[in-house]
């Protein structure tokens, strides 16, 4: 019988001369990093162009009420319920927007806490809210082999998707106006966008944790603004910057005995700073 | 445009717009901040809800259903920080390849024909950000050539600009107009600079005040009020 890929990629790590190599909980994190890294760095390119962080941020916090939820509905996994919840999330804030009525700013920050709050009351019921704590800071390192596989299909189709748009959310970041006379539902795509950011965000929840996730979506695209002079050069560089900046906070995370999304942040953190030089020192 | 009108959060922002854009002649759009000047346009690119009627007919008065609008935006609202190159831009515009995969041959082709209709060639591969006002504008004109519009379309072009870039760019607009036979709606303050180029000018105050020859409005009473135009008298 052939061996699958996941037993291939299991046989090729373990080959290193690297103590973390023999531990299947590396190869599978790892992989995972592989997996989620360029995507948050791909997707945070749109996020910080758009001025969008306070917007995943809120996503991210509102997994509170997509567990409560999940909770109340007695999901064994809580998954799909946070996915829900963060889709109604972003059209709920999307609307506000369109209407109007309030800036984005106040609308999301309304809502963060307004979400935060209402998930914190409901799994805090009865002094259980520790069962939980392990979402804020996630752990990478408790990744299946299943959650790898699903991992991937959502990286194709979020990559995917993000492709198809991308031109029409870079001509709607520079000008809507602008996008909107060149390009069919401009306005869709950013929705398109939105939505994806939040299921990608909320699916990567469990292992790097609510309380960092955002880090990872915005330090590799800030640092790579202060390298790139163009888009490509601007796409790749913060593609570059997270996966880098994964494998070694994976890695340093295994020796430090730390939680690894917190070290991974901290890694990129440490780039970020180091282009700054770059803006300082033309 | 026919009895087009439109509402913001209730309100009425512009009413009973009936306004014809010719072929080969650029009208000017003036009026008061909070006129609705950029709401017209909004309406025109399909971009606001409205009621009325926008129709745009080609050379023998047929109803075209999807016509290629040029559209020049503000400078003033572009992210000067983005990491964002003049090529870049028309890759997104003309291209169905993401930008961020890097830009083929020929979409660097047509986006150097396009900003060379603007003198803008050598501008091909500088950061959108980098750029000078007016050279942006020459940019954003080479853009809403490429493909040549029906219509083109530009919302206070040279907010911002020196006095010589100005004249620079509405010479060049005046120039392209004849030359592609476009219908130009120009939205602006500068009303010295639009005398001279403009065909037509529209005085707007949520709905049309007066139309006519440059001259004309300019003589307008209600549009030297508006203006303190005591200048021209």
């Amino acid at each position: 019988m052939m061996d699958s890929p996941l037993d291939l990629w299991h046989r090729a790590v373990s080959s290193l001369p690297f103590e973390w190599a023999g531990y299947e909980f590396m190869r599978l994190a790892l992989l995972a990093v592989l997996l989620i890294s360029p995507l948050l760095g791909a997707l945070g390119t749109v996020v910080v162009a758009n001025r969008m962080a306070f917007f995943s941020e809120a996503v991210g916090h509102a997994a509170f009420t997509g567990i409560a939820i999940g909770v109340i509905l007695g999901l064994a996994d809580p998954m799909w319920s946070m996915i829900g919840f963060a889709l109604v999330l972003t059209l709920a804030i999307a609307w506000v927007r369109r209407r109007g009525a309030l800036s984005s700013d106040t609308a999301i920050g309304l809502v963060m806490a307004f979400t935060v709050s209402l998930g914190i009351v409901i799994l805090s019921r009865g002094g259980d809210f520790a069962r939980y704590t392990n979402f804020l800071i996630g752990d990478m390192l408790a990744i299946s082999s299943r959650d790898v596989v699903w991992l991937a299909a959502l990286g194709v189709v979020s990559a995917g998707l993000f492709l198809v748009f991308f031109n029409r959310l870079l001509l709607a970041t520079m000008s809507p106006s602008l996008a909107r006379s060149r390009t069919k539902h401009a306005g869709a795509a950013e929705l398109v966008f939105a939505c994806l950011l939040a299921v990608v965000v909320t699916c990567a929840l469990p292992w790097i944790g609510i309380l960092v996730i955002n880090a990872l979506l915005i330090l590799p695209a800030a640092a790579a603004r202060n390298l790139a002079r163009n888009t490509a050069g601007f796409f790749g560089w913060s593609i570059a910057v997270a996966l880098v900046t994964g494998i070694v906070g994976l890695i340093a995370s295994f020796y430090a005995s730390t939680a690894t999304g917190a070290t991974i942040v901290l890694a990129a953190m440490a780039v970020y700073l180091l282009t700054l030089l770059r803006r300082v020192v033309p | 445009m026919r009895g087009v009108a439109a509402r913001r959060n209730g309100v009425t922002v512009l009413e009973d717009i009936d306004l014809h854009l010719h072929c080969g002649e650029l009208t000017a759009v003036i009026g008061e901040n909070g006129a609705g000047k950029t709401t017209l346009v909004k309406c025109l690119l399909g971009e606001l809800p409205h009621t009325g009627e926008v129709h745009f007919l080609d050379a023998a008065h047929r109803r075209k259903d999807s016509p290629v609008i040029g559209y020049v935006p503000q400078h003033n609202s572009f992210d000067k920080e983005a990491p964002v190159s003049v090529l870049d831009l028309f890759a997104a515009s003309l291209s169905a390849r993401p930008a961020c995969l890097g830009v083929s041959a020929p979409v660097r082709q047509a986006a150097l024909a396009g900003l060379q209709r603007t003198s803008a060639g050598q501008l091909v591969d500088r950061k959108v950000g980098s750029l000078s006002g007016g050279e942006l504008q020459r940019v954003l004109l080479g853009l809403a050539l490429t493909p040549v519009p029906n219509i083109l379309v530009l919302d206070e072009p040279m907010s911002g600009v020196d006095h010589s870039g100005r004249e620079q760019f509405y010479g060049l607009l005046s120039k392209l107009r004849r030359e592609y036979d476009l219908a130009v709606l120009l939205v602006s303050h500068d009303l010295a600079t639009l005398a001279r180029f403009a065909d037509r000018m529209v005085f707007l105050d949520r709905r049309i005040v007066c139309e006519g020859t440059p001259s004309e409005v300019l003589h307008d009473t209600r549009v030297r009020e508006a203006f303190s135009l005591h200048s021209l008298s």
